[in-house]
């Protein structure tokens, strides 16, 4: 079998991860893709392993660890995904952005500094 | 020559342990080294009567062109002013005993008048000039820490910063003359470099002494830079008498006798010397004669008597003018010592306040009777000595003998001299009728302050009764009859109009004699003000516009940057909207575009 059959179908597996990561909202299909992009890696690894005949085989070696820690992630991921859900009855994307960074209040940006404000002032408004 | 060391660096020693001794030793660390460099002083000058000039170099510092050598030297002159500068000095620190003795801070005020004497004495003996400057720098710093010793008044540390700036704009000068004089000579010596002014050329010589002069009239309150001396009268009383009769004021006189070979050389500048002379002589004693502050009456004296010893510099009577510094310096410090009593006893300073104290002061009247004969110049006050060998000298110059000075300034020089002897006599009549005759406030109860002020007073009046003797026996010091005759006729003269005011009035001012002049005369002529329109106001103004373009300039472009940064900061902010699907296309986009470059452009 010629390489090029699993190399492009390990390429259209990332694109539907990156795709998923981008464009679901729910947590879970995120990390859904996610493996999958993991998983069209690991396809290129054993394919690219037995076409340039490892004698170490260190594709197929280095899937078992992406296995491994595939694992794990989706094990910590969804770990997280179920606290988020528990504190907030929602696990969409898109309305988690508590770590962004808020709009000041009473203030546009680039407003000159009140008396007696450092740089440091805007600091407090973001903490 | 050790001596001479021993004598600049007792005090030095008494100023350092005494700033840090506290306040019960202080007044013996104060006393007693002056005192020590007091009879020093005297063996020394009794030594070098027999031995002669010497002089003695502990180093060589190599500068790479000219050097400079720390050296000490004695001859008659520093032998003289050491005496005269230590006896005032050990005069002082006794009376400030008394006249400090609930003074706080008395230990460091002590301190700086040890160091003020130390530093003097260093310019008296110093053998070179830049060994002399750091004296004569170290005297400016200390009176400018005297003068303002009662800083929590606001017009005390203003005195002290105009005395300090004043005087440093002399110095300025006076140190590039040394520069001249020093680069000219090959030498920073004071023999070499006068022994090396036959050979400069006129220019040079006229050059290096007119910036000397600066500095001799900021030292010396010499018109146009006279104006600290009399604002200087805001430190206590005994700081005025050390600054006025035997330091600071001493100190340009003392150069000038120190460097006179190369002033004789230098025509132009004797005449100038000449022409602020008489200037600051008469001025001075009609300001004094307008004064109604009694220190500042004694203030405007000084500059007026050191208008004659520069007079008689500028007329050739190097002596003349010694002798009379000497006298002066006798008489001034105890007319401001009779005069810290004065005070002392009636708590202010205006004569408005004083009147009919003969009584209570039974030591400082008379000490201060013969301190003001003597400013006379009424025989056989020494001060009648000194300043008729002046006024001789001068009027021999204007006969066309003697100095290279231009016939018409000597002939001014003379005019005004004898004009001021006038004058001088009413001013001083009038401070002493005002002061001790007249009608007495009925609160006041007069008495003569402790014995460590009333001591140094009436050893003081000694040598300023009978200092003028000792010129007897020197040809070039002994009073001419002719011009004795006309002087002291000046003198009653004076003292005659002004009595017979205060005889048809004894409740009002005798400076009423001045008629339109006196408002004038009170101002001191304007010179203050014209200075403060000339060169406060347009500095101050400078200052201000300094202070705005710092502000607006040098802050508006920090403060700007750190708004730029914000801005940007803001716009960034927009950025970072907490998606993080968003935050994960941008790296996706960026890992395009890098892929995309990396094989379009290899």
């Amino acid at each position: 079998m010629h390489v090029v059959y699993p190399a492009v179908v390990a390429a259209l597996l990332f694109s539907v991860g990156v795709y998923g990561v981008l464009a679901r909202r729910n947590a879970i299909l995120v990390l859904m893709s996610v493996e999958l992009m993991l998983n069209a890696v690991n396809l290129n690894l054993v394919a690219f392993d037995v076409w340039l005949r490892d004698r170490l085989h260190g594709g197929q070696v280095l899937t078992l660890f992406v296995i491994v820690i595939a694992a794990a992630e989706v094990g910590v991921g969804l770990a997280i995904v179920l606290a988020v859900f528990r504190n907030r009855r929602t696990v969409d994307v898109d309305r988690l952005r508590d770590l962004g960074e808020p709009e000041p209040v009473g203030a546009s940006p680039g407003e000159p500094e009140p008396v007696g404000g450092g740089p440091d002032g805007r600091a407090g408004d973001a903490a | 020559m050790g001596l001479v060391a021993l004598v600049v660096g007792l005090p030095f020693a008494g100023a350092l342990i005494g700033i840090f001794a506290g306040r019960r030793a202080a007044p013996y660390l104060a006393v007693i080294p002056t005192g020590a460099a007091l009879l020093i002083s005297a063996w020394l000058a009794y030594a070098q009567a027999a031995a002669g000039p010497r002089e003695a170099t502990l180093t060589l510092v190599e500068t790479g062109s000219v050097p400079i050598s720390v050296s000490l030297g004695l001859d008659g002159l520093s032998a003289l002013v050491g005496v005269l500068v230590t006896v005032v000095a050990t005069a002082v620190q006794t009376y400030s005993i008394g006249y400090m003795r609930q003074e706080p801070r008395y230990a460091s005020y002590a301190a700086f008048i040890s160091l003020f004497t130390s530093a003097m004495l260093l310019v008296v003996h110093a053998a070179d000039l830049l060994v002399l400057y750091v004296g004569w720098e170290v005297m400016g710093f200390c009176s400018y820490a005297l003068i303002g010793h009662f800083w929590e008044d606001r017009a005390n540390s203003r005195a002290a910063i105009k005395a300090f700036l004043v005087t440093r704009l002399g110095d300025v000068g006076f140190l590039f003359g040394i520069f001249v004089l020093g680069i000219s000579a090959g030498s920073f010596r004071i023999g070499d470099v006068l022994a090396a002014v036959p050979a400069m050329s006129p220019g040079t010589l006229v050059a290096a002494t007119l910036l000397l002069v600066a500095g001799v009239a900021g030292k010396s309150a010499q018109v146009p830079l006279h104006t600290w001396l009399p604002d200087a009268m805001a430190g206590p009383t005994p700081i005025s008498a050390l600054i006025h009769a035997a330091t600071m004021v001493a100190a340009g006189i003392f150069i000038v006798a120190r460097l006179y070979p190369a002033f004789v050389a230098a025509p132009p500048t004797l005449d100038l010397l000449a022409v602020l002379a008489a200037l600051g002589m008469l001025g001075a004693a009609l300001a004094a004669l307008a004064a109604d502050d009694l220190k500042r009456v004694l203030a405007y004296s000084t500059v007026s008597q050191l208008a004659y010893m520069a007079a008689g510099l500028a007329a050739g009577t190097r002596d003349g003018a010694v002798f009379h510094l000497l006298t002066h310096g006798a008489f001034k410090a105890l007319l401001f010592l009779c005069a810290g009593a004065v005070i002392h006893a009636v708590g202010s300073n205006l004569m408005t306040d004083m009147g009919g104290l003969r009584r209570g002061l039974p030591v400082t009247f008379p000490a201060m009777t013969i301190g003001f004969a003597a400013l006379m110049g009424l025989p056989p006050a020494s001060g009648f000595f000194s300043k008729d060998v002046i006024i001789a000298v001068t009027e021999h110059t204007a006969g066309g003998e003697g100095a290279p000075l231009t016939i018409w300034i000597a002939w001014l020089v003379y005019g005004v001299a004898l004009v001021t002897v006038a004058v001088t006599a009413a001013y001083s009549t009038r401070a002493w009728l005002r002061t001790f005759f007249g009608v007495r406030r009925p609160d006041l109860a007069a008495h003569e302050g402790p014995a460590s002020m009333v001591v140094p007073i009436a050893v003081l009046a000694v040598p300023a009764l009978l200092l003028g003797f000792a010129g007897l026996p020197f040809a070039g010091l002994r009073p001419d009859l002719p011009s004795s005759l006309l002087s002291v006729g000046a003198s009653l003269a004076g003292a005659v109009v002004v009595w017979t005011a205060w005889r048809r009035d004894p409740e009002s001012d005798p400076a009423r004699v001045l008629g339109p002049l006196r408002p004038a005369a009170e101002q001191a002529f304007y010179v203050d003000r014209a200075y403060h329109a000339l060169f406060v106001r347009p500095v101050a103004a400078l200052a201000r516009l300094t202070v705005r373009a710092d502000d607006r300039v040098v802050d508006g472009a920090v403060r700007g940057s750190g708004r730029t940064a914000v801005g940007a900061g803001g716009l960034l902010r927009r950025l970072q909207a907490g998606n993080a699907q968003a935050y994960v296309t941008g790296v996706l986009a960026g890992v395009l575009i890098i892929t995309v470059g990396v094989v379009v452009l290899r």
